[in-house]
């Protein structure tokens, strides 16, 4: 009764088995693609760069001379543009986060707020540089001589390169307040801050829900008030994770060039900026500035030690991220 | 073990054991499984039941860590010998699983499926109606063949899943708990549909329904844990006969405890 | 404030805690109101963020629009960009050349991360040990985590002299320096990472179950693979394609560095193109004044840039949440 039935299926097991070997070396090349490119890219940054790491590239700033030609502006100017960028999108994206996971309702808005946070973590990293360079550095052109806002209040602005309104906070000295803000590194830290808000949030909302909510219920029962229990219990415990989440998109963001450019960093900057409202550049615009450059010195040498300063900062944070993960991850039994 | 005369075995384990990693799961289980028979596999949970019906089609092969030691004979040849193709003897021991596991596909492609990649010579449609009727199915699905096969109720879609099993013109169906995940009527349909299907084929169900069991099979092997062994817990065979005696007269004390009900 | 209170601390709040006491003030009280309505302000504060986007690029889009040497309809048909043209007229404003380069490097890129992401997905998900894994989804990490500006530089030391060894040396066909597919080769690679993730985790929905029952029908890994595991996971490569597109379309300074700022209406790779991108980083760095005309120009074609990239998220979000119902 078996011998017809196994004739009804000529199973070509070789054909099938040769096929399913070619198949698994196709993708076996796929994972090569990614390995081959960091190798070539490795090896290139260390031939082209290597030789160029040398004290003048963090000593000096940019020169015509390729010999003394260093990044030092541009990297305080990415070191400092970090630390803003870090400062704000703390407490709103970690705000954020707890609000969401812990006080919104389960109403539209909240549905809305969600999509809206979705979405703004796939645009375009250059549009945020023009949102940058409307909102924060021209601020719409409301402290222009002829806008509306100044005719109507008859607002002191100056004309000319530094226009706009300056005045102290409160009279004191130091706490000089300039609008708009211009091409400034405030206004370049608040432009990051937009670009890695979304991140931040999810990354920081990922790191809240993975607290139990026994441990809510617990600090409930112990006569705990909402903030009480969020600041004592879940954020502790969150901390590590929200911290990692922040960390890694620092990373990303001291690579980003587009959304600085747009928003006016110079490319250009002889000094290092001391106050929040120097001009600035940060290390991806001058190395894109030495590509762009026709001596080999530049946009072959130079361009890859600068890289390479720029990746090893990246990979610096990077390393501090996972660290941080791996010391802090709580394993819930 | 008391046995039919003239019933040919269509598959014989050797001291059949599997070990996962560094733990064993049975141990040295030898069994005679006659064809065209329903040989029903009882035990309480977790001790190698499922294991036991995998090594039949070699499904252990796909967890890394499974290593088997003893034979699986069928078609006079030991299965795990390295120059058997598994591939080859899955077309021939087919599976039909707990949950019910349609693909995403129509009803037609479900069952054309299995045929089609063994390179099916005959006439496709003829084989869809064939497999579709042996699993009772094909009068309520006929005119919807183009229908997906996720859209068909819990017990519709078990028995697309072994009229998808049938399609590649199997010897043996293993069925692993096939109805636990179905209601009364669905299970009493499979059922009677296993009755019929024992004319042609040769069927092995894992159950944890003794009623189940007792009802539908021909012979019963009770699987346990190894009483000797104290801190593992390893499934070894109690005992096997033919279910009639199994169920009224035991053997052994640990078989008619279980079917008591006094432990499981 | 510690949590640790006595039980006759817990007791006191719970039985009687008058109306007037300090203890009941300060649990319903304006502290825990006002935190409520700043987080609730953070929570809201990213809606701002796009209003803000929609706001700076429209409204000064408009203005680019109410200008009279500029009309809208002949710039979205218009086949010729020269906006630094003497000329200053309507011809000179078609932004179609920017469109057809961005969309060009973008669907060759696609074609080298789709299937490159895909085969590494599927390797990552089918076939690699735990072991394989956490070797490799770290080097795509990384290769995720590389600045664009840096495939820039990649492209230009390595990827362009190898794309005119094999186009001119060997083949004969004219290459100019900077040229589409250099840029999109670079992309392709830098886009991998996206599409390998996204695919993967669509191939891990997929339940186990049914690759069990596509061996159990004799099937091989690859067949059980391409014939179920696949096609169960479809919609969510899909959306992973329409997402690569999406990100390339967004890229700016690999392209910048690689493509060139020749704005032309061509499907030619091997010739220079400007994408959209590129276009607006080029008058930033030009310094143009803000209410020029080239000054301008860049939000008009930065809103286009956001619509599409807009609407292709949507969409690709859009599959996702369906193929998620699907298997939840």
């Amino acid at each position: 009764m078996n011998q017809p039935k196994k004739e009804h299926f000529k199973e070509n097991l070789k054909k099938r088995h040769s096929s399913a070997k070619v198949f698994y070396f196709l993708l076996l090349i796929c994972l090569l693609v990614g390995f081959f490119t960091l190798s070539v890219l490795i090896i290139d940054l260390a031939v082209e760069g290597g030789p160029w790491i040398r004290s003048q590239l963090f000593t000096n700033y940019h020169s015509r001379k390729p010999e003394e030609a260093g990044m030092k502006s541009a990297i305080v100017g990415s070191l400092i543009n970090l630390g803003l960028t870090g400062l704000f999108s703390f407490p709103l994206g970690v705000g954020a986060a707890i609000y969401l996971e812990e006080y919104a309702p389960k109403n539209k808005l909240t549905s809305f707020i969600n999509i809206n946070i979705n979405n703004l973590a796939g645009v375009p990293s250059i549009v945020y540089g023009m949102l940058g360079l409307v909102v924060f550095g021209r601020m719409f052109g409301l402290f222009a001589p002829d806008s509306w806002l100044v005719q109507f209040f008859n607002l002191p602005v100056g004309k000319g390169a530094l226009g706009g309104l300056q005045f102290n906070l409160l009279g004191i000295p130091w706490l000089e307040i300039r609008l708009p803000f211009g091409r400034t590194i405030l206004a370049g830290g608040l432009t990051m801050t937009m670009l890695i808000l979304p991140v931040v949030i999810i990354a920081s909302r990922e790191a809240i829900r993975t607290v139990p909510n026994s441990i809510r219920d617990a600090a409930y029962a112990l006569g705990a008030t909402k903030w009480q229990m969020i600041s004592t219990q879940v954020l502790p415990i969150a901390f590590p994770g929200i911290l990692t989440g922040i960390i890694l998109s620092l990373s990303r963001a001291i690579g980003e060039t587009a959304p600085l450019i747009i928003m006016g960093a110079f490319t250009y900057v002889p000094f290092l900026p001391k106050s929040l409202w120097d001009q600035f550049t940060v290390m991806p615009i001058q190395i894109y500035n030495w590509i762009t450059l026709p001596q080999s010195e530049y946009r072959i040498h130079l361009a890859a030690a600068g890289i390479i300063v720029l990746l090893a900062i990246l990979l610096s944070l990077n390393a501090v991220a996972v660290f941080l993960r791996k010391k802090f991850e709580i394993h819930w039994s | 073990m008391l046995q039919e005369n003239n019933l040919e075995n269509i598959i014989t384990t050797k001291d059949l054991s599997v070990f996962y990693g560094s733990t064993q799961a049975i141990s040295k289980i030898n069994l005679n499984i006659p064809r065209n028979r329903i040989t029903a596999i009882i035990g309480p949970s977790g001790c190698g039941k499922s294991t036991l019906i995998r090594c039949f089609n070699r499904m252990n092969d796909l967890v890394p860590s499974a290593r088997v030691e003893g034979e699986v004979i069928y078609s006079k040849q030991n299965i795990y010998s390295p120059n058997v193709d598994p591939v080859h003897i899955r077309r021939q021991i087919g599976m039909v699983f707990q949950k019910p596991n349609p693909f995403p596909k129509s009803v037609y492609e479900n069952i054309a499926f299995g045929a089609k990649i063994n390179n099916y010579q005959g006439n496709m449609d003829e084989l869809v109606e064939k497999s579709l009727r042996q699993a009772a199915l094909w009068d309520e699905v006929k005119d919807e063949l183009d229908k997906s096969g996720l859209a068909l109720s819990g017990g519709q879609q078990q028995r697309l899943c072994i009229a998808r099993a049938l399609a590649t013109e199997p010897d043996v169906i293993l069925m692993d708990e096939p109805a636990s995940a179905l209601d009364p009527i669905a299970t009493l349909k499979i059922e009677e549909l296993m009755q019929d299907l024992k004319e042609q084929y040769t069927i092995i169900i894992v159950t944890h329904n003794m009623q189940q069991a007792s009802r539908a099979s021909d012979y019963t092997a009770f699987i346990s844990i190894d009483r000797t062994r104290v801190d593992d817990r390893v499934g070894v065979l109690v005992e096997y006969d033919q279910t009639s005696k199994i169920f009224v007269n035991p053997s052994e004390k640990e078989t008619e405890d279980y079917i008591s009900g006094r432990f499981g | 404030m510690r949590l640790g209170k006595t039980t006759t601390q817990i007791f006191e709040r719970r039985i009687d805690p008058s109306p007037n006491s300090s203890v009941r003030k300060k649990r319903l009280g304006s502290k825990e109101k006002w935190i409520s309505r700043i987080l609730f302000f953070c929570g809201f504060f990213s809606v701002l963020v796009t209003i803000g986007i929609i706001l700076s690029l429209f409204t000064e889009g408009v203005g680019f629009f109410l200008r009279p040497e500029v009309s809208i309809f002949k710039f979205f048909t218009g086949t010729t960009w020269r906006p630094l043209s003497k000329t200053i007229s309507p011809d000179n404003f078609g932004v179609l050349p920017l469109i057809t380069g961005t969309l060009l490097i973008a669907v060759i890129s696609a074609l080298i991360s789709v299937p490159i992401g895909l085969g590494s997905a599927i390797y990552l998900s089918e076939y690699a040990s735990d072991r394989m894994r956490s070797i490799l989804k770290p080097i795509l990490e990384i290769l995720a985590g590389i600045p664009s500006v840096v495939y820039g530089y990649f492209a230009l030391s390595f990827i362009t002299p190898i794309v005119e060894v094999i186009f001119e040396n060997w083949l004969g066909i004219e290459v100019s320096f900077f040229n589409a597919l250099s840029a999109s080769i670079v992309l392709g690679i830098m886009i991998i990472p996206t599409v390998a993730s996204i695919s993967e985790d669509a191939m891990r929905a997929v339940p186990r179950s049914l690759r069990e029952a596509a061996y159990s029908l004799g099937a091989t890994k690859f067949e059980a693979v391409s014939k179920v595991v696949i096609p169960a996971a479809f919609s969510g490569i899909t959306a992973a394609f329409i997402l690569a597109i999406s990100r390339a379309v967004g890229e700016t300074m690999a392209v910048t560095i690689a493509a060139g700022a020749t704005p032309q209406m061509t499907l030619n790779p091997l010739e220079s193109v400007q994408t959209m991108t590129s276009f607006i980083v080029q008058v930033s760095f030009g310094d143009a004044p803000a209410g020029s005309i080239n000054g301008q120009s860049i939000f008009a074609v930065g809103a286009t840039l956001f619509t599409m990239t807009f609407i292709m998220n949507v969409i690709s979000d859009f599959i996702l949440n369906k193929f998620r119902e699907v298997y939840e």
